[in-house]
């Protein structure tokens, strides 16, 4: 390969080959406190998210999906087991707490723009302070990345001035602008109308079969689970660990017309049938919505 | 092999948000708009109503009906017609130079002693607020010598410092001081753990987290503290220059206590809350300036 | 050092605290350190510091307390100064809070008595002695007056704030089933504001304590020197007297009596206000 200049190797809109991203979750272990006395938030957790691909992890509040993907993103430390990104250990024993990186970027459910920065400041905010990109180059790609996706125009305003729809978007290009592995999304639509919401799933499809980035996401909407992913995971109540694994078989690319289809309503009952249990023994145990 | 999604959402383009272009325009437009809202409601009028209440009881009360408790007060004709004459009985009006001095003097301290309680606080309070450990040592400190009031410092003052400028000032800047270390070091302190965490994602250092997210963050906070630390300043101005001042609003309205002068105390009075309202506003416009994000926010009816 | 002051306290008296409060107590000593040095450098180096050697040493200061602490005019005084605090201080609620609410209810009355209260608001309280003192009969009602002032507005604003802040669903939810307003008033308002209101006084009674150290102060003889005959004590007076009877010690004694009767006021404050607003204390 001849040495190409930084600024053309670095994404363009066209699809790339499946990349990297496979997270894999190894008999994980949290505690909240103290050994003994604290709160089981995760109890032996163990599965994969595949490279490439969206997987959804769903169950009743306050479980530890959140948990995980602290741990994942570097939030938080483990308190036994192992978390990989493909080759390399992200946590595990004499490392119970990952560096938050570039390489997983959280979308977050309240949303973090930086407020105080216009849109296309927070977009480039990533490479600009890892030094990757002069601020021109990161400006172009900006500029180029939000035309993409459908934000021209707003590049000069403050989030405080878009309404939350639109800002879910530019926070997710912000993330892509830095080549990550995977994204961690944490309920980010869930503050959302259902209305806004169907539009930013098929946005978020969209962002996804362009980039091939590995999705890790989590919500309690179990339709949106199933619209996404390739794979659904059902986590019991607390302490969490996954009570079922789902492989999606719909076909992607897909649109909103697949939620009327037989196979939809099926994987729709075996998931409300397994969620409503949990729910169930969580309403028992008085769990407090977080 | 490549998928092209069959949905063409993201061709349609965001319908455009208020235009960009010129930031303190669309400022101004928001303020001439809610003026004239604000002059179209009730607001202006009951404000009427209420100044004239309380103008009203003064002149009443002095004037008319002579109530005993009010005998040897200034009545509002009194003192308007004092504050305005350009021979005043007392000496003081606003024609007279020595009033602006007197104001200047004042103002003088006061900046000098907010800026350098500003130029530590804030820096000070920052740090407290983000590194743990700095505040574990020097917390404890800053406590242990908060509670003693402005005022009580002055003898001490007076004995550390020479001359009659530096202990007023000092005493000034020591109740703006805390007040504005304070409210930075709270308002370090109450932002948003996922802005730190998003950065970090993002691959900022912590000097990067620090210059990014945590200045620009906790500058809401800063602002409102620095219009309370301009109040206190006022506040500590006022008790230094009445004990030990030469010159000053707070001198002027003891001497004229002391010289029978009373109509002007009132005008002293008056001048005090004038001036003290325009250093607060002064304040409070540079924060509005500096925090565009912000007022934009705020006009546009806050979150969405 | 850190670990070391942590095991010799706990071997010896098996007082065991993490390492922040060890690292307040390093620093405070430190302090302690440095102002003892600097307060005797003229003597031991030869050359003084600029601003710390004309104070009078800890050492010396805590010897002085020691000595006010077994005088009865002592306690007299920081009585005195104690009563004058709450007086205006519980004026100031009795008067602020129902105003404050009532500013809060009633859009009307907030037009017509928010703009005279913000005009009135900048001047601060020590500016109203001599009018206060016109007005007035008494000394003592004057400087009460001004005390008043001094928390009035603070509580008011707090109280304001605290009314607007409460979610308007808790309001719907009542109407919803069935409220009277006296009702929403007393379940809703009223608690509602309360946390506001302990933080207004909290806030309070720190500027109640500096204004009437002021108000003492400059009635027992300010340059000015004439505001009548002296109050008749008080911790504020008190340091005055010693400064100018030359008696540096008593000065920072003086200090640090009303730093710790300040102190004290606004922590119990804290406390009345943590029990009377349970609901709080949880998570």
């Amino acid at each position: 390969m001849s040495a190409e200049p930084a600024v053309m190797r670095s994404r363009s809109a066209v699809a790339q080959p499946v990349r990297q991203g496979g997270v894999r979750i190894n008999d994980v272990v949290k505690i909240y406190g103290a050994r003994d006395t604290g709160i089981l938030a995760v109890d032996h957790c163990t599965f994969e998210v595949p490279p490439g691909e969206i997987t959804v992890c769903v169950g009743p509040s306050g479980c530890g999906k959140t948990t995980l993907l602290n741990a994942i993103a570097g939030f938080h430390s483990i308190t036994s087991g192992s978390i990989y990104l493909d080759d390399e250990m992200l946590c595990g024993p004499g490392k119970l707490k990952a560096q938050p990186g570039p390489d997983r970027i959280v979308v977050f459910q309240n949303g973090a723009l930086f407020p105080w920065k216009t849109n296309i400041e927070n977009i480039t905010f990533g490479p600009i302070m890892q030094g990757v990109m002069t601020r021109a180059e990161a400006y172009d790609k900006a500029r180029a990345m939000m035309a993409d996706a459908g934000l021209r125009g707003i590049e000069h305003n403050y989030p405080g001035e878009i309404s939350s729809g639109v800002r879910r978007r530019v926070e997710i290009v912000r993330a892509l602008m830095n080549n990550p592995k995977i994204l961690l999304l944490d309920e980010p639509y869930r503050a959302l109308d259902s209305l806004t919401k169907s539009v930013m799933h098929e946005a978020l499809l969209e962002i996804f079969y362009k980039n091939r980035v590995s999705i890790f996401f989590i919500t309690h909407d179990l339709e949106e689970a199933i619209f996404l992913g390739h794979k659904v995971v059902i986590m019991t109540t607390r302490p969490c660990r996954p009570k079922k694994i789902l492989d999606i078989d719909i076909p992607h690319p897909r649109d909103y017309s697949v939620l009327t289809t037989k196979r939809f309503r099926e994987f729709m009952e075996e998931t409300v049938a397994a969620v409503h249990e949990e729910a169930i023994k969580a309403f028992a145990a008085g769990e407090k919505e977080r | 092999m490549t998928e092209t999604s069959p949905v063409q959402v993201l061709r349609t383009e965001v319908p455009r948000a208020i235009a960009a272009d010129s930031r303190a325009g669309a400022s101004l437009v928001f303020t001439k708009h809610r003026l004239s809202l604000w002059l179209k409601s009730s607001r202006p009028y009951l404000m009427l109503i209420g100044f004239a209440g309380f103008m009203g009881f003064w002149y009443l009360s002095v004037e008319i009906w002579k109530l005993p408790r009010f005998s040897q007060m200034p009545g509002p004709t009194e003192v308007l017609h004092e504050w305005f004459s350009k021979d005043p009985t007392y000496g003081l009006s606003i024609f007279v130079p020595e009033y602006y001095m007197h104001i200047w003097v004042s103002t003088q301290r006061i900046v000098i002693a907010f800026f350098l309680a500003t130029v530590i606080g804030v820096p000070l309070g920052l740090f407290l607020g983000w590194s743990e450990r700095f505040k574990q040592f020097v917390f404890p400190v800053f406590e242990f010598l908060r509670p003693v009031p402005p005022l009580a410092w002055v003898p001490l003052a007076i004995v550390m410092f020479k001359g009659s400028e530096t202990p007023v000032i000092f005493l000034t800047f020591l109740a703006s001081f805390y007040a504005t270390a304070l409210n930075t070091m709270l308002g370090v302190e109450s932002i948003d753990v996922s802005y730190v965490r998003a950065a970090n994602c993002l691959g900022a250092t912590r000097w990067q987290v620090f210059r990014h997210v945590i200045v620009p963050g906790a500058m809401p906070f800063i602002f409102t503290g620095l219009q309370i630390s301009v109040g206190v300043a006022w506040f500590s101005l006022v008790a230094g220059e009445m004990v030990s001042g030469q010159y000053g609003l707070g001198y002027v309205i003891n001497t004229s206590y002391t010289m029978v002068r009373y109509p002007t105390i009132i005008i002293g009075m008056a001048t005090l809350g004038l001036v003290g309202y325009v250093t607060s506003a002064a304040v409070r416009l540079v924060g509005d300036y500096l925090m565009q994000w912000r007022t934009r926010e705020l006009a546009l009816g806050g979150d969405r | 050092m850190l670990v070391a002051a942590k095991a010799i306290s706990a071997r010896v008296t098996g007082f065991v605290a993490g390492d922040d409060f060890w690292r307040g107590v390093v620093a405070i000593a430190a302090f302690l350190i440095f102002w003892e040095v600097g307060s005797r450098s003229h003597a031991w180096f030869g050359f003084s510091f600029p601003w710390v050697s004309q104070v009078p040493a800890p050492s010396a200061v805590l010897q002085a307390m020691f000595r006010l602490v077994q005088e009865p005019s002592f306690w007299n005084s920081t009585f005195l100064s104690t009563l004058r605090v709450f007086e205006g201080f519980f004026a100031a609620m009795l008067i602020g809070i129902p105003l404050g609410l009532a500013m809060a209810v009633s859009r009307t009355f907030f037009g017509i008595s928010f703009p005279v209260f913000e005009v009135l608001r900048p001047i601060p309280p020590l500016a109203w002695v001599p009018a206060s003192i016109i007005f007035w009969p008494t000394q003592e009602l004057s400087i009460a007056f001004v005390t008043f002032l001094g928390a009035f507005f603070t509580i008011v604003i707090n109280v304001i704030g605290g009314a607007r802040a409460i979610d308007v669903r808790y309001f719907q939810a009542a109407r919803s089933m069935g409220s009277s307003t006296w009702d929403i008033f007393r379940r809703i308002i009223l608690p509602g504001t309360l946390p506001s209101i302990v933080v207004g006084a909290t806030v309070g009674v720190g500027i109640t304590w500096a204004v009437v150290v002021a108000a003492e102060m400059i009635s027992g003889g300010g340059s000015a020197g004439s505001m009548g005959g002296a109050a008749g004590g008080g911790l504020g007076f008190f340091i005055w007297n010693s400064y100018v009877g030359g008696s540096y010690t008593q000065i920072v004694a003086g200090m640090i009596s009303i730093g710790i009767a300040g102190y004290v006021s606004s922590a119990a404050l804290r406390k009345i206000g943590n029990w009377m607003t349970p609901w709080l204390n949880e998570n």
